[in-house]
């Protein structure tokens, strides 16, 4: 007995040892990441990456979407404002939350490049918003009879969400201690989380004028399949060109942050000049 | 506890606080977050008498009768229950149609009949060719819901 004891603690010593080995790496690349001058370069070299896949999943998307899926069968050619409509609004809450959980991981891991992602995404989010808005909008005006509802708690709860996405730019550029300005706006970041499920919500816990989900519904997608495509080529098109930008300004980012370091000087001043 | 314990502890526990602030304030709220009533709401009485409000169902097939010369209008609105009669006089947004969905904003006059200000349509979220909604259609006949359903009491429609 007491043997078969000592041949489990053995195996649960070499796993124990086993495990670590797969997962050091991975804490090494987590750590690396956190490193400013290291990310700088990283995110240079992710942004081709991301800017191409962006620029042909959009094309195909909008060409496909406004020429070869055939119009609906209640809307017409109007219901074709949706490459642009859903992928915006979906990525309004996709970006507020990787603000939220940045603004979480900054909070708790005192990780200073979190909070710069969290500062780089809000205006992105903000200007996701606001089209995700207008388009719904100017869709509203012919379909439904009216450019806006105030009673309505989805179209209600998007337009609170720019509002904080608003209340999170003021907040950090009314905060000149940039630390600070860090804390308070991951703060407010984690406070609104919960109206990023009120809107995702609001089409199915209250009535609305909204149409229900049409992608994750029940029993799969209320769409034709010539109709879908594009579409998830678009929202996947707005994700890669929504990282792209995010990538782009984080670099800016990360650089005024740095300013006074040594490695932001030693980049500029040497012969590539912080390429 | 380590300090980041500490922080991870304090982050969770005011998301979950303000989760759950937020849930029982839209709890209480819960009849002001409605956009519009249900009909059989509204049948069985249910329904702000001071004030307008919003009704929303589907238009009922072959009950649109238009004043011949005006804009007057009449139809029903169904929720697949109940049915209420609806007037209205005024400009019609694109999608309002028989079968389909609508949001109309007015009040009950004389316990019976909806008076409605303002029109809206409501689109559902199927999406499909006129060729597949055609289609649909030819085969819809055999498997119709039945506008009354049994043990509701309806005293209109």
């Amino acid at each position: 007995m007491r043997k078969f004891f000592n041949q489990l603690w053995k195996l649960f010593i070499q796993l124990r040892v086993f495990f670590h080995q797969l997962i050091s790496p991975l804490w090494r690349f987590f750590h690396k990441l956190a490193s400013p001058p290291h990310f700088y370069r990283l995110a240079a070299t992710l942004m081709p990456w991301l800017t191409v896949p962006a620029l042909l999943l959009i094309t195909y998307g909008i060409y496909a979407g406004l020429f070869l899926a055939p119009p609906d069968y209640q809307q017409g050619d109007a219901f074709r404002i949706i490459y642009v409509h859903v992928p915006s609004a979906y990525l309004s809450l996709f970006a507020y939350m990787i603000m939220a959980i940045s603004g979480a991981i900054g909070l708790i891991w005192r990780m200073k490049l979190a909070h710069a992602v969290g500062a780089a995404a809000a205006p992105l989010g903000a200007a996701f918003t606001f089209i995700a808005l207008a388009t719904g909008s100017i869709w509203g005006r012919p379909m439904w009879g009216t450019w806006w509802e105030w009673g309505d708690a989805r179209l209600t709860s998007e337009l609170i969400l720019l509002f904080l996405y608003f209340g999170y730019m003021a907040l950090r550029s009314s905060i000149d201690n940039t630390a600070k300005a860090d804390k308070a706006c991951a703060v407010l970041a984690l406070v609104g989380v919960v109206n990023v499920l009120v809107v995702h919500f609001s089409v199915e816990w209250w009535s609305s004028l909204h149409q229900g989900q049409t992608l994750m519904k029940k029993g799969g997608p209320g769409m034709d399949a010539d109709m879908l495509y594009p579409l998830l080529a678009t929202i996947l098109g707005f994700t890669f060109l929504f990282g792209a930008l995010l990538m782009r300004r984080l670099r800016t980012e990360v650089l005024y942050r740095e300013r006074r370091t040594r490695w932001v000087r030693e980049m500029i001043l040497s012969p590539e000049g912080g390429k | 506890m380590k300090p980041r314990h500490q922080r991870m502890l304090a982050v969770g526990l005011a998301i979950a606080g303000i989760t759950i602030a937020a849930g029982l304030t839209l709890k209480a709220f819960d009849e002001n977050m409605m956009f519009f009533i249900d009909i059989s709401d509204v049948v069985a009485g249910n329904y702000p008498q001071e004030r307008n409000f919003r009704i929303g169902g589907l238009v009922v097939e072959n009950s649109i009768e238009r004043e011949e010369g005006s804009l007057d209008m009449r139809f029903r609105v169904t929720d697949m229950q109940c049915e209420l009669n609806v007037t209205y006089n005024g400009v019609l947004p694109d999608l309002f149609r028989e079968g389909q969905g609508v949001v109309a904003h007015g009040a009950i006059v004389a316990g019976e009949v909806f008076v409605a200000d303002k029109i809206l349509a409501k689109h559902d979220e199927n999406y499909m060719a006129p060729e597949v909604a055609a289609s649909l259609a030819k085969h819809a006949d055999e498997k119709l819901t039945p506008l009354q359903k049994d043990g509701v009491e309806c005293n209109s429609g």
